[in-house]
């Protein structure tokens, strides 16, 4: 039977919290179909790595492992990665939603003419039958994402021409180690296949801030939409955050208005989160940024709009001004907690 | 340096940010007729890297690509009226319902027709589908190097560019021979404005489909002038293999559709009032939520 294959990132010597999601996710996918689980890992030093990639239940690790990988282009990663998937021919293979993971994806997909789903939140297994062929296809993968801004979910199937590829988004799936001493077989793939001509892009900087913003481990959120109306309105939200010990994020329609940074855009393009507490403050609700917030524990929405469609997920709703409101949960906060 | 020739993808989307309860139809596809379309996003910040680039290299040439129906015309207008030379539709009715790998494929036969070319720039992603595939699907069918999510071109000379890309958590600058796709990030700055003296110029622009219905002194003007024809490519026009396009040529199909149905939370509803806010946050506190 073919396996499922999962693409694992690596930085800095660990493996990225995306592929260990993945692994993890690729595991289940692999016991219902009764297959083995195999990874794939690039770069120049991954002697520390394999036993990272083992304990979720790992049966092959194909290392591709040469100085020349130091720092991720997408020439030599690509080409080794569809080299093993050529040479393995899985029936699944997953890859992280990520900065690396959406480079690689769609340029190993083109090079193998296969499907390629993107953002996927849901995986499953199941069958579909195909009408004109009058057949049954069985056990295939049902690779589900959020479509159109979100106001969908859509199921995406490829039963003709496998294998079935994936992106997934990060923070979806559940990190779960399958057996901390699970025995993998080692393979190291043959990077002669390099050449100069692959190392053509040069990386000459890099600066990766140890993200200061961390929304997704966040308790804590105060988020803010169109409705806030300026940059210096959201000062208002950092205040609160800061008091209430949390972080605060933005909708899509914020981010364009230039309110907040890119980086903390909460939703379907953006960051999903899942705090204890999440408070929208001015934000309608439109799906797209509901889907990245819908399984906070807690809710609450602050809206002029009494009608507004968060409102509907919302467990507070307090219809009101921001403006006003906002300062009285600080100091209402300050009161009760001296 | 030696002028450069551009060519930029572009794409007319559904304004997936303000859509009305009637976006789609009852079997899940868009309909499109019931929303405003735009330049996507994404697409106009990489017109601009690319005239920006013109600015910066005397005598580049700026092209814009589209797929899309007759009603994609617009944007190539749009195109010429903020500085693009020229604009090219691919537009049959055979293309449609195409996924990312039947678009990249098309794309890329109209490059090959197009032929020479020293840098592709299109979007990071498109705001109908958000995936971002198109770009390096497409670099990795014209066998190009491809360089994502690009905000800034730092340098460039006759050898190659040096570009920033916006990562997630950071920024990283890199080095780059021509010929190469790039994707613009949204961070890239905005798309300048069209200049009236191109909107005089270009505005009786007109594809071949759109020419049919115009009346004759527009006809009659677009021979006269032929900058104001919009290339207009149909299947046999980019040599592309009936298999390879539209919804044969696409692996991904759609299984079914699901409209997202919020569990509806019983809500509380409070009002603005001192004493609202104040039982709520009392309630929060009670809860261990906060404090």
């Amino acid at each position: 039977m073919k396996n499922v294959l999962v693409y694992c990132e690596v930085d800095d010597k660990k493996v990225a919290g995306i592929s260990k999601e993945l692994l993890s996710a690729g595991k289940k996918l692999a016991n219902k179909l009764n297959v083995k689980l195999e990874a794939v890992v690039v770069g120049d030093d991954l002697n520390d790595v394999e036993k990272q990639i083992s304990q979720y239940g790992v049966d092959t690790i194909f290392k591709a492992q040469d100085k020349r990988l130091n720092v991720y282009t997408t020439l030599p990663f690509a080409k080794l990665t569809t080299q093993i998937i050529k040479e393995q021919d899985p029936q699944i293979v997953l890859f992280g939603a990520t900065d690396i993971g959406r480079d690689l994806a769609p340029r190993v997909a083109s090079a193998l003419g296969c499907g390629l789903t993107a953002d996927t939140t849901i995986l499953d297994i199941g069958n579909h039958f195909v009408k004109k062929e009058n057949k049954e296809y069985k056990d295939l993968l049902y690779a589900i994402r959020p479509a159109f801004g979100g106001s969908i979910m859509a199921n995406i199937i490829n039963w003709d021409r496998h294998p079935q590829m994936a992106t997934v988004r990060e923070g979806v799936m559940k990190n779960e180690i399958f057996d901390k001493d699970y025995k993998s077989e080692i393979i190291n793939v043959d990077t002669n296949t390099l050449s100069d001509e692959d190392f053509v892009v040069e990386v000459l900087e890099r600066h990766i801030e140890e993200s200061e913003v961390d929304l997704k481990s966040a308790p804590i959120i105060v988020a803010g939409g169109y409705g806030v109306g300026s940059k210096e309105n959201f000062d208002m939200l950092y205040e609160l955050a800061e008091v209430l010990g949390g972080e605060v994020g933005g909708s899509r329609a914020a981010v364009d208005a230039g309110f907040i940074e890119h980086e903390r855009q909460i939703g379907q393009t953006g960051v999903t989160v899942r705090p204890k507490l999440y408070i929208a403050a001015g934000i309608s609700g439109a799906v797209q940024h509901t889907a990245g917030m819908q399984n906070s524990a807690l809710i609450i929405s602050i809206n002029t709009d009494k009608n507004a469609p968060i409102n509907e997920i919302a467990d507070y709703v307090i219809v009101g001004d921001l403006n006003v409101v906002i300062p009285k949960m600080i100091a209402s906060y300050k009161k009760n907690t001296k | 340096m030696k002028p450069l020739k551009i060519i930029v993808l572009a794409k007319q989307v559904p304004d997936t940010r303000n859509l009305g309860s009637d976006a789609m139809k009852p079997d899940g596809t868009v309909n499109r007729a019931k929303i405003p379309t735009i330049f996507n996003p994404d697409d106009l910040k990489a017109l601009e890297l690319a005239l920006n680039i013109k600015d910066r290299v005397k005598g580049t040439s700026v092209t814009v690509l589209t797929m899309g129906p007759p009603k994609a015309a617009d944007i190539m207008r749009d195109s010429l009226y903020r500085g693009a030379d020229k604009a090219i539709m691919i537009s049959d009715r055979r293309f449609g319902g195409a996924d990312t790998l039947a678009t990249s494929y098309t794309i890329a036969q109209a490059i090959k027709k197009i032929g020479d070319y020293d840098l592709i720039i299109g979007g990071r992603q498109a705001i109908d589908g958000d995936t971002a595939q198109v770009g390096p699907q497409t670099a990795e069918k014209i066998n190009a190097n491809q360089v994502t999510y690009v905000i800034e071109i730092m340098d460039i000379n006759n050898d190659g560019f040096v570009a920033k890309r916006q990562l997630s958590h950071g920024i990283e600058v890199v080095k780059a021979p021509f010929p190469c796709l790039l994707t613009v990030h949204g961070n890239a700055p905005e798309c300048r404005m069209p200049i009236a003296k191109n909107v005089m110029k270009y505005k009786y622009a007109r594809s071949k489909t759109e020419a049919k219905k115009e009346q004759d002194w527009i006809k009659e003007l677009l021979e006269q002038r032929p900058y104001l024809t919009i290339e207009e490519w149909n299947v046999e026009d980019i040599n592309a293999e009936a298999e390879r396009i539209g919804l044969p040529g696409s692996p991904t199909k759609v299984k079914s559709i699901e409209n997202v149905v919020f569990t509806a939370t019983e809500s509380k509803v409070l009002t603005d009032s001192d004493d609202d806010v104040e039982e709520m946050i009392k309630d929060l506190l009670a809860k261990h939520t906060i404090g």
